[in-house]
């Protein structure tokens, strides 16, 4: 390959081969220090210049983490330093534990880019590269925390050209991206559950600093305001514009989320098999997912966002890092139509129609509803319980509302229940395992037949008396385990079998006639 | 038809050594005792506290003494494992079964773990872990030379299989 001689030649003909993160670091680090002095200088001028004790040791830690922040990066700064070779990229770092890596280009699963405010400030990226081993802890994979955006830039594409190099696949940069941000998916981003969650977190944070500053939060003039008038109306009055207020604030939280998660949102297929989502307002992020290491898709559908018709698509791909990292890069699309999900799932696993879409998932058998509504009533008669028989003795106004809670909830949770059981499917459908289940979050999932490496199958106590099992697809993608719930003992096995042949039929016994 | 027949898992063949009835029994005590065993001493020494301390001692002991009969004779009816040319089989839990298979071709490695009471019961247990981040397979409660002749066959059968086991 002519690009590749050229490219290993440029590296060796430089006096020094070896990169080095960018001298702009000094300059975040710098601001890093600012913040504490900042913050200083506003309490001087709130307080009038009346500083006590407590305030200067919460700031005086503050500025000495910072400055051991900043001391740990300088010294990231000063020791690290990379080379790329024709077939293996080298990092070495550290001044005390020294450390030299070094990971052949083709064993590269995946290359991601991300910016936060302050690096973007100065031009500059973090680049992490994921070899996807799964027995290492999180930080296995080689990161360069600091280095100028266009370097980034050409050392990804370097790395992902010399990996197809070695490979032997073509570059094709005629395709438009697969999928590109709509501004009217924005009507999606409300109904995420966590926007109403963000919003206590946010509360408890700015009161907890301001508690910590010795200021009290409850002794401020607009929350005293607030309380007197929650005061004069009545208590209903002042429940339901609470409930406004929190649920307002929430859903400009979640679309906040929305629009800095997704900002600039395009996923693209790139050379050499690779697949790039990039999105991102404030910190700008780009992930790339090895097109050889998906394994199939998960649509993803909580229940607004499903009464909405949206849903999320996430890739099922080995080589994401752990949960908490796979949960964020597996992300394939925010949420979006349903039949858009399902059109970018198809593209992505280069099907004609997503495995996901089928309408015909065989339900499961009867008592897997039985199971979900024993389970409606005892959540329901449990709560009722819980407030009605410590009333007993009590007061004859908790067992009143004891009762009245449970035939409240009845109804909803049995809707619940149905509602489950409605959503519980599996198929085979080509090259996929298909399953479907969840209420509150609706979870559909592809799973290639071959990347299924094992099967672990779970009989509750209940499921045996029922004759149900769960059957657990294990795999090196994803989260390792997909389940297909509560599926007919002897269907589940015959799925299982028939999904890979050969690993689970000697242990099956068949016996004929079901009538 | 191939369809209408009635499908089973068959447990796999071989039980784990029944002296690990008596290990689980010396584990599930270690949790089970030593509430009832700190009740019990406080009704001994705290005289006008007894009333309490009685109840308390039967409230923890009762469970306690139930779990520590029945998990392990149940967990030694389900507990079994099998290794064949092509996979390896394991049974386990007891209120909560599981079974577990995994392809030779998709192991990546094969591991041997005696914890001090295994050893004192002259057990041994074996790891079987594959690429998936959803726990290793782990077939407890063997005797040694079982567990390391077992561990050699995986090793060599492994060995055997060409692929990256993912």
């Amino acid at each position: 390959m002519t690009s590749e001689t050229t490219a290993g030649r440029r590296a060796h003909a430089a006096t020094d081969p070896w990169g080095r993160l960018n001298p702009r670091l000094i300059l975040v680090n710098l601001s890093v220090v600012a913040a504490p002095l900042a913050l200083y200088g506003a309490t001087h001028a709130v307080t009038g210049g009346e500083i006590n004790l407590q305030v200067l040791i919460t700031l005086g830690s503050f500025l000495i983490t910072c400055l051991v922040m900043a001391g740990i990066s300088l010294m990231r700064l000063l020791t690290t330093r990379y080379l790329l070779t024709d077939d293996r990229i080298e990092l070495r770092k550290g001044l005390l534990f020294r450390s030299h890596r070094s990971v052949p280009v083709d064993r590269i699963r995946s290359v991601d880019l991300t910016a936060n405010p302050l690096h973007r400030v100065f031009g500059l990226t973090s680049l992490e590269i994921g070899t996807g081993e799964h027995g290492e802890s999180a930080g296995a994979g080689l990161s360069l925390d600091g280095i100028s955006k266009k370097d980034a830039d050409e050392l990804r594409r370097q790395l992902i050209e010399r990996r197809s190099a070695g490979r032997g696949l073509t570059v094709d940069e005629t395709d438009g991206p697969i999928a590109e941000m709509d501004w009217a998916w924005l009507r999606y981003a409300p109904l995420t559950i966590w926007g109403v969650g963000g919003v206590f977190v946010a509360v408890g944070t700015v009161y907890r600093t301001l508690y910590e500053m010795k200021i009290d939060p409850l002794e401020l003039g607009i929350v005293k305001d607030i309380e007197d008038r929650f005061g004069s109306v009545p208590l209903w009055f002042g429940i339901l514009v609470t409930v406004l207020v929190i649920v307002i604030i929430g859903v400009i939280g979640s679309t906040a989320t929305f629009i800095e998660g997704w900002s600039g949102y395009r996923l693209e297929r790139e050379d050499g098999g690779m697949f790039r989502v990039r999105r991102g307002m404030l910190v700008t992020r780009s992930v790339t997912i090895e097109e050889r290491r998906l394994r199939g898709v998960e649509v993803a559908e909580p229940l607004l966002l499903r009464w909405a018709g949206g849903a999320r698509l996430k890739a099922v791909a080995s080589g994401l890092g752990n949960d908490e990292e796979n949960s964020s890069r597996s992300r394939l699309t925010p949420p979006v139509p349903h039949a858009l999900a399902l059109a970018v799932a198809a593209d992505v696993l280069a099907e004609k129609q997503s495995p996901t879409a089928l309408a015909e998932l065989a339900p499961h058998p009867r008592a897997a509803l039985r199971r979900r509504v024993n389970l409606a009533l005892g959540t329901a008669a449990l709560t009722a319980a819980l407030l009605a028989v410590p009333g007993l003795w009590l007061t004859p106004v908790l067992v009143h509302t004891g009762w009245i809670t449970g035939l409240v909830l009845l109804p909803i949770l049995l809707a619940y229940a149905f509602d489950a059981y409605r959503n519980l499917g599996s198929a085979i459908q080509g090259r996929y395992l298909v399953a479907r289940s969840g209420t509150f979050a609706r979870r559909t999932v592809a799973l290639q037949r071959e990347g299924i490496i094992g099967w672990s199958i779970t009989r509750s106590a209940f499921q045996r008396r029922a004759g149900l099992l769960t059957l657990g697809a294990t795999t090196a993608a994803g989260t390792g385990v997909y389940k297909v719930r509560d599926i007919a003992v002897s269907d589940g096995l015959a799925l299982a079998d028939r999904a890979v042949p050969q690993v689970l039929a000697q242990f099956i016994e068949r016996r004929p006639g079901r009538g | 038809m191939v369809r209408n027949d009635e499908l089973r898992l068959r447990p796999p063949r071989n039980r784990v050594e029944s002296r690990a009835i008596g290990w689980w029994t010396l584990q599930s005590s270690l949790f089970a005792l030593p509430l009832p065993i700190v009740f019990g001493v406080l009704y001994l020494f705290i005289p006008p506290a007894r009333f309490v301390f009685v109840w308390a001692f039967f409230v923890t002991l009762v469970p306690g003494i139930l779990y520590m009969a029945v998990m392990p004779l149940w967990r030694y009816r389900v507990h079994r494992w099998e290794t064949t040319d092509t996979a390896v089989y394991a049974a386990s839990g007891w209120l909560w079964q599981r079974w577990r298979v995994v392809p030779l071709s998709r192991i990546q490695t094969v591991d041997t773990m005696r914890g001090p009471l295994q050893q004192l019961f002259g057990l041994s247990g074996v790891t079987v872990t594959s690429a998936s981040a959803s726990g290793a397979v782990k077939i407890n409660g063997l005797d040694h030379r079982v567990a390391a002749e077992m561990v050699e066959q995986l090793t060599r059968s492994t060995q055997a299989t060409p692929g990256d086991a993912t």
